[in-house]
């Protein structure tokens, strides 16, 4: 009973997670079709900024509330910038090569902002733990959980219904919908694509850079974290079928409650059982658990 | 003979009489060069089909650990038998997943091979009879019986790994200019008029990726011996990029263009990680993304052209 307690709520901490660096790629592929590897720099840089803006935060000795909206700034600058330059300077160029090319010109972003990290803030580890413990731990079934990372909850939700909420609620989300389902359509009704690509990006690598500056406090920062996301973030989006919001947080449940269950129940497996869903949702259906199967075109 | 085979035979001859007065380290960096040059001769195998595998490190990884655990089981130490038992093994899982993997293409096929490999990694990281995530030493290889000492011990790999990339090379060259292998880029370009002429698309996806495999176990069992040292990360998704990297770098153009590209590679990396270690990824992501907006054939397709403006 207690591990079934403890399972779930560290699964459901864990699919937070996973959904807040996911959603992102997510939206970026469902609009652009773009399978984004430089989602991995995003995470590292919006986790670098954070760290080290935390870190100034509080040597200076500000209130530690205010650390949370730095953490959501650091977000927002970096994404922003990051997908501006990214979508503007670059993307729009080769939106008409293969799907796979691009993919890999997405792959030699996520080398190059690698090692701009490493530029900018060097090998050293950055610690920004004080958001986590300022907020303290509560007790659950007899057992310990850091309330930061119970706050991923609600901010998953938060940003689940936010982006539920712009795409069915919103003329612009509407218009979104309209060039998710046929791009050439909409172009012909006279619908300025090529800025709502720049929209997306952007929103998709702010999304990135908030995962990444999320977890911040709750890890050292350290060169090669984003390697090691991205292949992650892949398994979510892959498992929910590319491109589909509702998908993501079925996927991301799928996934983190099955690691929570691998880690407590068998930890040999912990390391590949995300894989191993993966590769499972991928066998029995190729287009992922809410992707639609593509046609066939002669 | 063609080109191709004219320049390989007179590439393999002057390499291996070369090297017997090359110094050690030029003939180790050779050997590795075209022990990851028959890895993406491989891939290249795939991409002249429009696929991409995320995770050919998954057969570099198993050609590897295959030597190990040869050695370890069976007191296996001929290099010859090593590398045949490496690639072997590589092939028949390949002929398995294969089942699997032929059914999908693009990114799919990318993620796929991606999550196998994922799944070799983690294994391999947890679990103790591998060693984990430090080292497995590998026993320098004997040659036909004869403990390797002198000229044999220096030269011994290097010779049996241009051998291996002779047939190789001569193997793919041959498959390409097969009608199966004419099909590669016809798959590319409409897989559905290709199975209107009555070949099976699964089945010659299937057989490019067991080629692809074979020749990935190949390259690591070299590798594994050449380094005398096997360690997960050679499965990690970061190893199969590289691979891909390298792919892009040369172009599909001949099946010769995989080992320039890797000399490149290697060359490019020898350098990078000398003088500039914090940026050496960075080089190579710019690299890439030049490549690919300037140079969408390849290197190779440098040689082509100038070939073309030689001919009248």
């Amino acid at each position: 009973m207690l591990t079934a307690v403890t399972i779930l709520v560290d699964g459901l901490v864990y699919s937070s997670w996973l959904f807040i660096v996911a959603v992102g790629l997510t939206l970026i592929f469902g609009v652009m079709k773009i399978l984004n590897v430089a989602h991995g720099g995003f995470y590292s840089m919006g986790a670098y900024t954070a760290a080290w803006a935390i870190g100034l935060y509080f040597n200076a000795g500000w209130p530690p509330a205010g650390s949370y909206l730095l953490i959501a700034a650091a977000a927002g600058i970096a994404g922003t910038l990051l997908g501006l330059a990214l979508e503007r300077g670059l993307l729009r160029y080769v939106y008409h090569r293969d799907p796979i090319i691009i993919v890999l010109i997405t792959y030699a972003v996520f080398l190059i902002l690698e090692n701009l990290v490493l530029q900018i803030w060097g090998v050293d580890a950055y610690l920004a733990y004080q958001p986590d413990t300022a907020l303290g731990t509560t007790r659950i079934a007899g057992l310990r959980f850091s309330n930061y990372e119970l706050l991923l909850i609600p901010l998953a939700a938060a940003i689940g219904g936010g982006l539920w909420w712009g795409l069915n609620r919103t003329r612009t989300g509407k218009i979104l919908r309209a060039v998710i389902h046929d791009r050439e359509m909409s172009l012909a009704c006279g619908i300025d694509v090529s800025r709502l690509y720049t929209v997306t990006f952007v929103i998709g690598a702010v999304l990135g850079a908030l995962g990444g500056a999320v977890t911040a406090p709750m890890i050292s920062v350290t060169p090669g974290i984003g390697v090691e996301v991205i292949v992650i973030a892949f398994a979510v989006v892959v498992v929910s079928g590319l491109g589909s919001i509702p998908g993501t947080i079925v996927g991301a449940l799928i996934v983190g409650l099955s690691r929570a269950a691998a880690v407590h129940l068998w930890p040999e497996v912990e390391l590949f059982v995300i894989y191993a869903v993966m590769s499972a949702v991928l066998i029995v259906r190729p287009q992922g658990l809410f992707g639609r199967a593509p046609l066939r075109r002669i | 003979m063609d080109g191709t085979l004219r320049a390989l035979a007179v590439a393999v001859i002057a390499l291996a009489i070369g090297s017997l007065w090359t110094p050690d380290w030029i003939v180790f960096l050779a050997t590795i060069i075209i022990a990851k040059g028959l890895v993406v001769l491989g891939l290249m195998v795939l991409w002249r089909t429009g696929l991409v595998s995320f995770g050919q490190a998954l057969y570099y990884g198993i050609g590897a650990y295959a030597v190990g655990m040869a050695q370890l089981a069976f007191g296996l130490r001929d290099a010859f038998l090593l590398v045949a038992f490496g690639t072997v093994l590589a092939a028949a899982i390949a002929v398995l997943l294969g089942f699997l993997l032929a059914r999908y293409r693009d990114i799919f096929f990318a993620m796929l091979s991606l999550a196998f490999s994922m799944i070799l990694y983690g294994t391999l990281v947890k679990s103790a009879t591998l060693c984990s995530t430090d080292c497995f030493a590998v026993l320098p290889p004997r040659f036909a019986g004869m403990a390797a000492g002198g000229t044999l011990a220096k030269n011994g790999l290097f010779w049996l790994t241009l051998a291996a990339a002779t047939i190789a090379v001569y193997g793919v060259h041959r498959y390409l200019a097969s009608p199966l292998g004419a099909l590669t880029t016809a798959i590319r370009d409409n897989e559905i008029r290709v199975e209107y002429l009555g070949y099976s698309v699964e089945r010659a996806i299937h057989i490019k990726y067991v080629i692809a495999a074979a020749l990935a176990g190949a390259g690591g069992a070299i590798v594994a011996l050449a380094v005398g040292h096997i360690d997960p990360d050679s499965t990690y998704w970061t190893t199969s990029g590289e691979f891909v990297f390298v792919t892009i770098l040369s172009g599909a153009g001949s099946a010769l263009a995989p080992f320039v590209g890797s000399a490149i590679f290697e060359a490019l990396r020898a350098y990078a990680t000398a003088y500039a270690p914090y940026s050496w990824q960075m080089i190579l992501g710019v690299f890439l993304l030049l490549l690919i907006l300037f140079l969408p054939q390849g290197v190779w397709s440098l040689f082509q052209r100038r070939v073309r403006r030689a001919a009248p």
